[in-house]
């Protein structure tokens, strides 16, 4: 089977006036069909910097990207963002849902940039909310919602186009230990029962646990790259 | 991305934010209501300017004696005597003509009731009271047998009245000694107010043409003719065949210049519709020029909006917006909103319009082309004032846009 992701020798540098910040100084990985991986590393380690490239939101500085065996490594933005669109879901820390606009107007977003029909849009959004357990609260607005309901809007958004892979950037970090748990489950399950593939970037290791292989990124270089043996069952 | 759903993209976010909304339409919407109001009331009072003109008989015609040169000065028009009574008769012929009436003038003084006052003495022929639609008060006017009788009868304007018999209630039948000449008073014109140009039209006195040329000037001819078309259309018709008619009576062959001017009240009225166009497209100026204000107001609106909801971009991007997408959006928002802007504001200058010709009671009148200019020049300045933030929101880098605080 063709890697979702495969990564060659990627470098990305940051030039900040006179001086150049290697964020990221030539790195290796592939990520196959199916798979939860870990993202682990101390802030600065460049792991955020990976994301957004594996993530089509920026273009590295040179190496080989491979996203479903398609060089992406020098697209420019309107076909990074059709990628974006159809085969890629984010969940971020914040959530970003649009305010004061409903559950199902918030999940159908990516839908309408696809150019998916209104009709299949409806459906498609209350069969993904269903399945991370939300569709009852397809007409709330989204500022009325506590944090895990709003998380979990945003992973049934990051579904609706049945994405190659999820990218999720410290999806628990500013929810409680309990809800965190309750979301990282979800993953878990999303990635067992549906067999999505799912990158997970975050510091905690508790977090990181739920993944089946776990990857620690340090100044820019990846360190460790090794199977979860303790996965929380 | 089709219309329909960026469309729906830009509604949904006005809807969100309502009060922003509302406020950024505001200076669109007074800047149109503003154009409606102003204009309605510019085009009601060139109207209004031009029915008035109209009504002071703009089927007259005026036919004047030309220049005449004493020692190389030349004395304007009027100054030559050149126009007769048989000019006149003759005019009175041409088809399209319905009244003529000659005009003798002179200052002098009149006195009566043991009061003098020097005023303007008009001798006319029957016919003037309707040349100049002018009613009278009370008595009669003069007839034809007055006119052949050279009879020294005399009509009195109402100045006139005021200043020689201030605590007469009914002068007719009184005498008046003009230049030395008793007038029987026959009858009183009503008040007329000034004319045109500021002249208190009512300080006169009528006598008939005949009796002023043989008792009081002692002239064979007459100051002016008064030519009255039968209609508005038979104007231009009759003032050439006027002119022709002269030129043959005078013998006056091209190189020579005429001796005689035909003027009729259309120039006037012109004159006065064209001061009307340039108040009213002063006004639509000043009101274009508040729109465009308006228009710099969406434009600093939409700049915050964008700063505002940079996250949202960030996020709209990371799921799949293109850039272009992305200015589609806003830019649908701006021309939404300004387009929106001036439609309200063209009710609410319908309404502005209504109250002030109801309270102030003053002519209006709304062209459709008005407020159809409106409404485009309005949807022009969203698209011209929102195209610079839309382009910026579109020109953001996803990642720092999704970063923003």
């Amino acid at each position: 089977m063709t890697p979702v992701v495969r990564v060659e020798q990627l470098r990305k540098i940051y030039t900040l006036g006179d001086d150049e910040v290697v964020a990221l100084g030539g790195v290796d990985l592939t990520i196959e069909p199916g798979e939860f991986l870990a993202v682990m590393g101390p802030s600065g380690s460049g792991k955020s910097t990976f994301m957004q490239i594996v993530g089509l939101l920026d273009n590295p500085t040179s190496g080989v990207y491979r996203f479903e065996g398609i060089d992406a490594a020098n697209l420019d933005g309107d076909a990074r963002a059709d990628i974006r669109s159809r085969r890629l879901g984010f969940v971020f820390q914040s959530y970003n849902l649009l305010a004061r606009t409903t559950a199902q107007e918030n999940v159908e977003l990516p839908m309408v940039y696809a150019g998916v029909p209104e009709e299949e849009r409806a459906h498609i959004a209350l069969e993904k909310m269903e399945i991370v357990g939300v569709a009852h609260l397809a007409k709330h607005l989204s500022n009325q919602m506590s944090g895990g309901q709003q998380q979990r809007i945003a992973i049934a958004r990051s579904l609706v186009n049945n994405p190659a892979l999820i990218l999720a950037d410290e999806p628990t970090g500013a929810l409680d230990t309990k809800t965190s748990e309750d979301v990282m489950r979800l993953f878990q399950k999303l990635n067992d029962e549906q067999g999505i593939t799912i990158m997970l970037v975050t510091h905690e290791p508790d977090v990181a646990a739920h993944a089946r292989r776990i990857v620690t990124f340090r100044d820019g270089h990846i360190v460790s790259d090794q199977a979860n043996q303790k996965r929380a069952a | 991305m089709n219309l329909k759903a960026t469309i729906r993209l830009a509604m949904q976010a006005l809807i969100r934010n309502k009060a922003r909304s509302m406020l950024t339409m505001l200076g669109i919407v007074i800047g149109v209501a503003a154009v409606i109001v102003t204009v309605a009331i510019g085009v009601g009072a060139r109207t209004s300017v031009q029915s008035s003109i109209n009504s002071l008989g703009s089927n007259l015609i005026i036919v004047q004696p030309g220049s005449v040169t004493t020692s190389g000065a030349r004395g304007g028009f009027g100054t030559a005597s050149t126009l007769t009574v048989q000019d006149g008769l003759a005019i009175a012929q041409i088809p399209g003509v319905s009244a003529v009436s000659p005009s003798v003038t002179m200052r002098t003084q009149a006195v009566a009731n043991g009061n003098n006052w020097q005023t303007i003495v008009t001798g006319v022929a029957p016919t003037y009271t309707f040349i100049k639609a002018w009613p009278m008060a009370q008595g009669t006017f003069f007839g034809e047998n007055d006119v052949a009788a050279s009879s020294k009868v005399a009509v009195l304007g109402q100045t006139v009245i005021a200043q020689l018999f201030p605590n007469v209630k009914d002068p007719v039948g009184q005498s008046i000694i003009i230049k030395g000449v008793p007038f029987t008073i026959i009858g009183t014109l009503v008040a007329l107010g000034q004319s045109g140009v500021g002249q208190d039209q009512d300080d006169t006195i009528l006598i008939p043409y005949t009796s002023a040329m043989q008792r009081l000037t002692g002239q064979t001819t007459v100051s002016q003719l008064m030519v009255s078309a039968a209609s508005a259309t038979q104007i231009a018709d009759v003032q050439q065949s006027v002119t022709t008619l002269l030129e043959q009576r005078h013998h006056i062959v091209p190189p020579a210049q005429d001796d005689f001017q035909v003027r009729n009240l259309q120039s006037i009225a012109a004159a006065a519709s064209s001061t009307g166009a340039v108040m009213e497209f002063l006004l639509a100026g000043v009101a274009a020029v508040s729109l465009i204000v308006g228009g710099i107001g969406i434009m600093n609106i939409m700049m915050v909006s964008v700063t505002e909801r940079t996250r949202e971009i960030g996020l709209r991007m990371a799921v799949g917006a293109r850039g272009k997408s992305i200015l589609s959006q806003f830019l649908t928002e701006a021309i939404v909103l300004s387009t929106l802007g001036g439609i309200i504001g063209v009710v609410i200058g319908l309404f502005g319009t209504l109250i002030v010709a109801l309270a102030a009671k003053w002519p209006t009148s709304v062209p459709i082309g008005w407020i159809l200019v409106s409404v485009a020049f309005s949807a022009l300045v969203g698209i011209f004032f929102g195209y610079y933030p839309a382009r910026k929101a579109a020109n953001l880098h996803p990642i720092e846009a999704l970063r923003f605080e």
